[in-house]
């Protein structure tokens, strides 16, 4: 393992400390690991919270500020936050309109934020939550309840967190998050393992020529191993598998993210871009907005995520809102 | 009945069972997961070891601390799943310094349905469930047959390595290693494993005050 720690148990706590260090308009909380706006909470606004674990930069500190998350919730490498962090995060949230809580589909954040709800209720915040469940490889099409969520979480608290910045209420922002997620479709596909600093060594194989089809963010198998194939005939074969799924169909506009996973260059990913670009022109699917780069990553995994958010009126006003939050910038 | 139980030797023996296990649970949970129960679980008692001298002596009160800790600390489903598990069983000892075999039944009840509860698995889909299932049909099997306490304990440790031994042929259908199905067979469970651990502990523990 050649990577620039210190003590390998202490890389979230030290990593947040750095971040807060850095960034002027974040702040951390004393009572539980949780990056806050600065200005949060935001009186008369909905809170927007999510939360997860470590190891996905930017996500998921890099998506708090305006137009984006008031307070995150952080958990050691690729494990949920404590309840507890949950809790203190939507207390750092509430501007007295409640907290939207929109984060990925994974038993321990759905435990850990049940029980932080629970919590929060008692001190009369009222949390309400959509659960991200984006990655189609991860369980079948009668299954959608079953999937994960991945990079297109980002999108579902952009859309969420306009909707509280246009003055929305709880619900009005529960609605527009859970119709993002609704028509968000996404797919990975990994090329080399990452390692977890405290754990010293690669968190599965893959050989020399090898990908792994449908990779989870945390390196969970996905359908098949097979060996590599050209850019475009990988960018075919995952266009194959999420356009069906959502559907989407002729005169369709579509905001597309692809995120890499980590150590994939990004010129790597216009070169996929180029392709998925092309299959959507010839399917007559028009690209509304585009976001390429490493927006939620697994350390320093080699891969990439294609997400798609078919779009309405109301997604594409919102998508449109302007955000400043430290890694998502947007006019 | 036991003799009045030095609680605290109790917890600090599970502290350190779970930190001379740490390599291994990770390992088992390598093969399926991302192979940091051992880490996770080992960081939380790690907590639950600090705290302990500053804690009531009754074993309720006890039980009671490791839950919350775990719950505030360890995040993962390991948090909100040990946590209710000691939390469960400390309300069911609530104030005790000796315990006698109603007592641990409930404790293991009490423990069962409240796990169950909160992650919502059953017996047979790879969790820890299946340690702890078997553990308390098998303590509560011998209590109803007029055995002794020493007898019962010795019972409910055998049922819950056999419990995690059988999760080795299951198919995950509960938390990130469901998404394996059938590749997720062949490697007994971790949360399976540390409660085996926990179990045998603290029934090793009040053997020793019989």
């Amino acid at each position: 393992m050649k990577k620039f720690v210190n003590d390998p148990n202490m890389v979230v706590d030290e990593m947040v400390e750095g971040f807060v260090m850095a960034n002027k308009n974040v702040r951390s909380l004393q009572d539980a690991r949780v990056v806050a706006r600065r200005d949060a909470p935001v009186k008369g606004k909905v809170g927007i919270v999510t939360g997860g674990g470590s190891g996905h930069k930017p996500a998921f500190i890099g998506y708090v500020g305006r137009g984006m998350c008031d307070a995150v919730a952080v958990g050691e490498i690729f494990t949920s936050p404590p309840a507890n962090a949950f809790y203190h995060a939507f207390k750092a949230a509430d501007g007295g309109k409640g907290v939207a809580c929109l984060f990925g589909n994974y038993a321990g954040d759905v435990m850990n934020v049940d029980m932080a709800s629970e919590m929060a209720e008692d001190d009369g915040i009222t949390v309400k939550q959509v659960i991200a469940n984006d990655d189609v490889p991860s369980a079948p099409k009668s299954k959608e309840a079953d999937r994960r969520g991945v990079a297109g979480e980002i999108l579902m608290w952009k859309v969420g967190a306009a909707r509280a910045e246009k003055g929305g209420s709880l619900d009005e922002v529960i609605a527009s998050a859970q119709k993002a997620i609704d028509n968000t479709r996404s797919m990975g596909v990994g090329l080399s393992p990452c390692i977890i600093p405290a754990v010293g060594k690669p968190n599965f194989t893959l050989g020399e020529n090898e990908m792994e089809v449908g990779i989870g963010h945390h390196g969970e198998p996905g359908i098949k191993k097979m060996d590599i194939r050209p850019a475009d005939e990988v960018a075919q074969m995952m266009m194959d598998i999420i356009l069906p799924d959502l559907p989407m169909k002729s005169g369709d506009e579509l905001c597309l993210l692809i995120s890499g996973l980590g150590s994939t260059p990004l010129m790597e990913l216009y070169i996929l871009y180029r392709k998925v670009g092309k299959i959507l022109e010839d399917k007559n699917i028009s690209l509304y907005r585009s976001y390429v780069g490493d927006y939620f990553t697994s350390l320093e995994m080699a891969g990439v995520t294609v997400t798609l958010m078919k779009l309405d009126a109301e997604l594409k006003e919102l998508v449109d809102m302007p955000a400043d939050a430290v890694h998502f910038k947007q006019m | 009945m036991t003799g009045e139980i030095n609680a605290k030797e109790m917890v600090g023996d599970i502290v350190q069972v779970i930190e001379e296990n740490k390599a291994w649970l990770s390992e088992i949970d390598g093969a399926v997961g991302d192979g940091d129960h051992g880490i996770n679980m080992a960081k939380g008692f790690s907590m639950v070891g600090d705290g302990l001298d500053e804690q009531p002596d009754d074993i309720g009160s006890l039980l009671n601390y490791v839950g919350m800790t775990l719950l505030t600390y360890i995040g993962g489903a390991m948090g909100p799943i040990y946590g209710t598990f000691f939390m469960k069983m400390g309300k069911a000892v609530k104030g005790k310094k000796s315990i006698e075999a109603s007592d641990v039944s409930g404790m293991l009840t009490a423990a069962l349905e409240g796990v169950v509860k909160r992650g919502g698995a059953e017996v047979g889909d790879k969790t820890l469930v299946d340690t702890l299932h078997a553990a308390e049909q098998a303590f509560n099997k011998s209590v109803e047959s007029g055995d002794a306490l020493d007898k019962s304990l010795d019972d409910m440790m055998a049922a819950a390595k056999a419990g995690m031994e059988s999760t080795k042929d299951m198919v995950a259908k509960k938390g990130r290693s469901s998404r394996l199905g059938e590749r997720s067979k062949g490697t007994i469970d971790a949360g399976s494993a540390s409660c085996y651990l926990i179990l045998k502990s603290l029934g090793e523990s009040i053997k020793r005050y019989l």
